[in-house]
């Protein structure tokens, strides 16, 4: 009969949801209905990595997954609310298209080869010693210029300021000076 | 089984009570204004991604900046773009002044299942796959819905479908799982101008009424509410809207009809018939794995 | 913004819209760009402000507009400069301001030449080096009787400030005048004046004079706006602006992106100063960024031209020591009087213990730029086979810079390349499937560039601080690791700096000296060695001589007992909290909101808000206070931090021969600027003019109207065989490309595409490349709605589907319609939404400034169908070349040029 109870037909009979349109019919999963912002283990407080309005985010992470990002209500610059490219953050992060392995394309080469990640940090080592030594120059036209023109580099408004500050020490410091990114562009 | 089914479809205090909700909390709903608008489409990703709805596919309409089409089993959220030689009260274009063809005005709508008062889906699903939530509010439940089809015909805004390879109904949930832990929808969440607002009903309709007043004595004529009237044709909405012209003009029907608005006394006469099958479902149901 | 205010960050942050009376957005679409932000515009609406949306195109800001003002595409100074004319000519300007806190009152050498007198160049034009001699703008100094003793001293430092305006000019082409981030350009900190504004040499009758030609009818002659829809702009934000009203200025890259485009923020700021709206509440110039980080990426250079903080790079032959360096530089009034210290303690925390004051604190290691390198000589370089290995980090230039085929041309000639990246972008994959190899141009087998592609964290998987477009470091922490061999930048480039190191320990190479001593030493975390990103902003922040934080760049000493990596960032690390990560909810404090994340400088939300209270200190009107003077409490109180010496009274007057900050009186809001004072007039920092004139973009399908000077006479061009230029008006061949082109974002995209079209959930929302048409123009082309286009410039030909739309309002300029062509630039032949590159049509031809290239207004040619494959796509391009007879000459002259 405990069975018998919760038989929705019965229910709907017997209880006030006659016609069966709602409590009655209330499957088991709507029953146990949770969100996913309660089950989460925790939530880490982030800043959208798309435009430089700032939104922050509430990331969400369950068995060491993020299941959802969205806006945080606390920020006072966005009060909670995303637009659709920080609404799409979560598929950026966890999405299918995203790379996980390095890949090489050998000079000439018709195609990517995968690579080890070590091998290829030390890869680009060499490489950037060899340039600098092929490329180094103490002078032009008889003024002191200590530098290499043989590396550039591009990039640094997506990513962080720490990030932004060891490259500019690391590049410097290597002699490298055309260092530029998407603040030029 | 001496039931009044008139009087509960379309007399009842709450939807949420007729239902058989004794202790349940107030009828939540979405009001979209729609003259603050800005066609960003955070609703339609924030609701996919919360969702996990799939994506379905890259169609460039031509309709505007409107490559979504409508609502779908794939789309819970739609942000309809219309362009218009027309102008809103008091707003100034240097179009107007170089045309003669009058002032350009561009209209944005995020369009949403309205969860009806009186829900068609839910009056003619057979299997009680849609359901009234305690908050008013109308859900497909995956679990049970056998993709019969049959709510889809009866929406009278032509909201719910059938996903594709997967036959089942989908549509908006009202993000039945957040609202039930207190948080409010996620398109409403992500909403960057708040255009679309969640909460209690009623005051919903008391922010309407005023944002529409507030409208008019600018000189926005053209504002109105759409799905407010609690006396229209499916009772009003759980999602209604300020629109600033027609709602045809949105895709929006102008006056939807519960399509099932005879049915108490179909049902009154097929009752019968209806209890005797009970006997033959009990049989169904016992005979299922726990 | 620099040159103009003293630093190069947005003057106010976004929250503070709401407080306008009225925000004039132009050169950004602010609802489609900027949609979280643009709440704070809605809410100023909802409060009754009005909102002035300026633009070309009616889009998802115009909709919501109160003013929507088509312009054509290419002529804002002469708005700006209209409304500029307007308020001068009514006396709509708020006048005790601008006496009180702008240069209006200062005096102007008599060599001075306007583009007046010289028909559309300023004096000290070198038309052979394509530069100016910025000598005759300078400042006056002296003429005015003196006390004595005070004279002799003023006339030691003209002397002084000729030989830095000297080296500033060696260094024009070097993007110098960007320098001033945070600290003005070098000027006498104590120019004659006259107060009353009357001296025809003075500023304000300068810039009268220089803008008087700028009418009504003249505005609506060159930017198609009509005379009484241009009135209705002046009168708005005249009447609401003054003591009890002020109005905001919005911009983004419309504004930046053309051969004259910092003179379009400079014409802004000019007007804004004049109507008396910087440094107060609803007031200021909003710039807004398109990347999390673009602004903490220009304060923490990954620029050339830049060390942290906004000091220059030491530039060749100039700044050949420490003390050349900073005397060529550092101002004597102001806080940039202070910069030996920041390089120094800069200095110290890159080269530790090895920098001493015997060895300059290494000021040797660096090493020096000689002219400009931006990314645009990068690719010339590329090219021309000096450069041979190149890191593309974050970016897709195969898609995002002007002239792609170029940049995919110099990547084709390199040794190897380095893209670290979500997805394969075609950044990493031109040499196999770019429009080159299908055009012929290049064979896969014959490309010798070895390629390495890195997968990226994302900002879920790292630690660290974005800057956002007002300024604010705010923190992200890492929610899990980065999977697979993705990593974090900060853990890319730290061990490849390790294994670098490690390669060079032994080495005895005068050149690896810099690595050997390089301070490197972060911890690292967890499995993957990742290194604190905590601990780099603690360098950032700077330290004293026993490692302590420090909490304010005050503290800063020359003498090497402070290491700091960031001067303008001290604090942000102070009592070695993070003040960055911190997350106080906006419910629990002022509207202000100062306890979320940290602002520089000193978090400061709204910069020069000494200017929001009148000389006396007390607020220009209750409705707008925000900063005042205390005088029971003798300090400077408000809802904000004093920009502003909070012990300085309004009436302090520095003693003759104070120096640095101590020279600032208690009426200079304006404190990193050499005289304390706004500048309506650059007596120094810009290359191309103290003021904004209007001239044609590079193409144009217009003559200039109010000058004999067509072009920007010291824009940047480069006479390459893949980057020719249309021709001039008058010459016959400009009718081959009759149409204006402008490119542009979309709200459901991220600038090349690289976050968005590999997104489903954004690629259904704009799933292929399209360009927008007026319906008149489309019937004259015959294009179809749906269908496809064919776009051509002398640079290349792309595709698009055709979206046509009465929202690309056609232009009446000089008695001729103007169709005006929308691009979005977001598309590539890469993801999952895929198109061809507007950036395929640009060419390269940059400001002579900040080397930004002009994108936002070109010409080209629309014709139906889709483009021919193959070989005959080039073909194609080169009968358009021959058709407008182009040569490398086209386009390139300095003078005249109409």
């Amino acid at each position: 009969m405990t069975k018998m109870a919760k038989w929705p037909v019965l229910d709907q009979l017997t209880g006030p949801d006659r016609l069966g349109r709602g409590k009655a019919v209330k499957s088991k999963r709507s029953e146990h209905l949770t969100a996913r912002l309660a089950d989460a283990d925790r939530v880490v407080k982030s800043v959208c990595p798309y435009c430089a309005v700032g939104c922050g985010q509430n990331v969400f992470v369950k068995n060491n997954k993020v299941v959802q990002i969205e806006g945080d209500p606390d920020s006072p610059v966005s009060r909670g609310r995303l637009c659709p490219k920080g609404s799409a953050s979560l598929q950026l992060t966890t999405g299918e298209a995203r790379r996980y392995e390095v890949l090489y394309r050998r000079p000439h080469g018709s195609d990517w080869e995968v690579l080890d990640l070590d091998t290829a940090m030390d890869m680009v080592a060499d490489r950037v010693i060899t340039t600098r030594r092929e490329t180094w120059q103490w002078e032009q036209e008889a003024k002191r210029t200590r530098r290499t023109l043989g590396i550039a580099s591009l990039g640094g408004a997506t990513l962080d300021n720490e990030e932004n500050y060891l490259m500019k020490k690391l590049y410097t410091a290597i002699g490298a000076i055309q260092i530029e990114n998407q603040a030029r562009i | 089984m001496a039931v009044d089914l008139e009087s509960l479809l379309l007399e009842d205090e709450t939807p949420a009570h007729a239902s058989g909700y004794r202790d349940h909390p107030p009828r939540m709903g979405f009001f979209t204004d729609t003259s603050v608008c800005i066609g960003c489409k955070a609703c339609e990703v924030a609701c996919k991604e919360w969702n996990q709805v799939p994506e379905d596919g890259l169609n460039f309409t031509g309709m505007s900046y409107d490559n979504t089409g409508g609502l779908g089993a794939d789309t819970w959220r739609h942000v309809a773009f219309i362009e218009q030689r027309r102008r809103v009260a008091h707003q100034v274009s240097g179009e107007e002044v170089q045309d003669d063809g009058g002032s350009l005005r561009w209209l944005m709508s995020s369009d949403v299942c309205k969860h009806c008062t009186h829900a068609a889906c839910l009056d003619v699903c057979p299997t009680g796959a849609l359901m009234r939530t305690e908050f008013g509010t109308v859900v497909v439940q995956e679990d049970i819905c056998n993709g019969c089809g049959y709510c889809i015909p009866a929406c009278p805004y032509g909201v719910i479908d059938q996903r594709q390879g997967d036959g089942r109904a989908w549509k908006c949930t009202l993000c039945y799982d957040r609202i039930s832990i207190g948080v409010e929808p996620a398109c409403a969440k992500a909403c960057p101008t708040d255009s679309i607002q969640f909460g209690e009903l009623d005051e919903l309709h008391h922010r309407a009424d005023q944002r529409l007043a507030q409208l008019h004595a600018a000189g926005v004529s053209d504002a109105r509410l759409y799905g407010r009237d609690e006396g229209d044709g499916v009772g009003g909405d759980g999602a209604f809207f300020l629109l600033l012209d027609e709602p045809e003009v949105y895709g929006l029907p102008p006056d939807p009809v519960v399509t099932t608005r005879d049915l108490p006394e179909m049902w009154v006469r097929v009752g019968a018939a209806a209890l005797g099958i009970v006997s033959v479902i009990a049989t169904s149901f016992i005979g299922r794995r726990p | 913004m620099g040159t103009s205010f003293g630093r190069g960050g947005a003057t106010t942050f976004q929250q503070d819209l709401q407080n306008a009376d009225c925000i004039l957005i132009e050169g950004s679409n602010m609802a489609e760009c900027h949609p979280v932000g643009f709440q704070w515009v809605m809410e100023a609406k909802a409060r009754g402000a009005t909102l002035i949306h300026v633009d070309p195109r009616y889009t998802r800001t115009s909709a919501v507009a109160d003013i929507h003002v088509p312009l054509r595409a290419g002529t804002d100074i002469a708005f700006l400069g209209g409304i500029i004319n307007y308020v001068i000519e009514h006396e709509r300007y708020f006048r005790d301001y601008v006496v009180a806190y702008t240069n209006g009152p200062t005096l102007i050498s008599e060599e001075f030449k306007d583009t007046e007198d010289l028909d559309g160049v300023f004096s000290g034009l070198d038309a052979e080096q394509r530069k100016y001699d910025f000598h005759s703008w300078e400042y006056q100094t002296g003429a005015v009787q003196a006390a004595s003793g005070h004279r002799e001293m003023e006339a030691k430092q003209a002397d002084a400030h000729q030989q830095r305006h000297q080296a500033e000019s060696a260094k024009a082409e070097a993007a110098h005048g960007e320098s001033h981030g945070s600290g003005g350009a070098a000027a006498p900190g104590n120019p004659d004046r006259d107060e009353t504004m009357q001296d025809p040499r003075c500023v304000f009758q300068i810039v009268k004079r220089h803008f008087s030609r700028y009418t009504p009818e003249v505005v609506e002659q060159i930017c198609g706006v009509p005379k009484e829809l241009f009135l209705k702009v002046c009168e708005t934000l005249a009447s609401n602006s003054g003591r009890e009203r002020t109005s905001a200025f919005c911009y983004a890259v419309g504004w930046t992106q053309h051969s004259v485009g910092v003179q379009y923020i400079r014409t802004a700021a000019i007007l804004q100063l004049l109507l008396g709206n910087i440094g107060r509440p609803g007031g200021g110039i909003l710039a807004l960024r398109g990347h999390a980080s673009i602004q903490g990426s220009t304060d923490i250079p990954t620029l050339f031209n830049l060390l942290p903080g906004y000091l220059p790079m030491p530039h060749a032959g100039v700044d050949v020591d420490l003390d050349t360096y900073v005397a060529g530089e550092e101002t004597d009034k102001g806080f940039w009087g202070d910069m030996r210290s920041y390089m120094v303690s800069l200095l110290k925390a890159w080269w530790g213990e090895a920098a001493t004051p015997e060895n300059d604190f290494c000021y040797d290691y660096l090493p020096r730029i000689s002219g400009s390198h931006s990314t645009y000589e990068t690719v010339m370089a590329q090219l021309d086979g000096t450069c041979k290995g190149y890191f593309i980090v974050g970016e897709n230039p195969a898609v995002g810079s002007a002239n792609a085929k170029m940049q995919r041309l110099g990547m084709a000639n390199l040794d190897w390349l380095v893209v670290r990246d979500f997805s394969l972008i075609e950044s990493a994959t031109w040499w196999k499937d770019g429009p080159e190899i299908e055009t012929g141009e290049l064979r896969t087998e014959d490309i010798a560039t070895e390629v390495f592609f890195f997968p990226a964290a994302a900002h879920t998987e790292k630690n660290g601080s974005f800057t956002n477009t007002q300024r604010m470091l705010q923190w992200h922490h890492a929610a899990i690791e980065p999977p697979g061999h993705a990593r974090s930048d900060l853990w890319f480039y730290y061990h490849l700096g390790r294994r670098i190191k490690d390669r060079l320990a032994t080495s005895s190479e005068a050149m690896d000296r810099p690595v050997q001593d390089l301070t490197w030493d972060y911890p690292t975390e967890g499995a993957i060695a990742e290194p604190s990103a905590e601990a780099v902003l603690a360098e950032i922040n700077g330290y004293d001589a026993n490692g302590a934080p420090l909490s304010s760049y005050e503290q800063l000493n020359e003498d090497g007992s402070t290491a700091c990596g960031c001067w303008i960032y001290t604090g942000c690390y102070s009592d070695g909290v993070n003040q960055v990560a911190r997350r106080k909810p906006w419910r629990e404090q002022s509207w202000v909101a100062p306890e979320w994340g940290w602002a520089w400088p000193a978090n400061r939300r709204i910069i020069y808000n000494r200017a929001s209270a009148d000389p006396d200190g007390k607020p220009w009107s209750e409705r707008k206070a925000y900063i005042w003077w205390d005088d029971d409490k003798a300090r400077w109180t408000g809802h904000d931090v004093p920009d502003f010496d909070a012990r300085k009274s309004p009436w302090h007057r520095p003693p003759a021969g104070a120096k640095a900050a101590e020279a600032l009186s208690g009426v200079d809001p304006f404190v990193m600027q050499a005289d304390g004072k706004a500048w309506l007039f650059a007596p120094t920092g810009l290359q191309d003019g103290p003021l904004p004139a209007h001239y044609e973009p590079q193409d144009s399908p217009f003559a200039n109207l109010l000058y004999g000077q067509q072009r920007n006479p010291v824009r940047q061009v480069f006479p390459r065989k893949h980057n020719r230029l249309h021709p001039s008006p008058s010459e016959p061949g400009s009718a081959v490309f009759p149409y204006v082109l402008t490119t542009y974002r979309l709200t459901e995209h991220h600038t090349a595409g690289g976050m968005s079209r590999w997104q489903p959930y954004l690629a259904e929302l704009q799933p292929e490349m399209f360009c927008e048409v007026h319906p008149e123009l489309a019937k004259a082309r015959e294009l179809e709605h749906l269908g496809w286009a064919t776009i051509v410039t002398a640079r290349g030909a792309i595709e698009a589907r055709v979206l046509v739309t009465e929202r690309m309002t056609p232009i009446t300029v000089q008695g001729r319609r103007i169709h005006q062509i929308g691009l979005p630039y977001h598309w590539g032949p890469n993801g999952y939404s895929q198109g061809d590159a507007a950036n395929e049509l640009a060419a390269i031809s940059l400001d002579p400034n900040v080397h930004i290239q002009e994108v936002k207004a070109f010409t080209g040619d629309i014709r139906p169908g889709r483009r021919p494959r193959g070989p005959e796509r080039v073909a194609l391009v080169e009968e358009y070349q021959r058709r407008a007879g182009i040569t490398e000459s086209t386009g390139m002259e300095v003078r005249g040029g109409r």
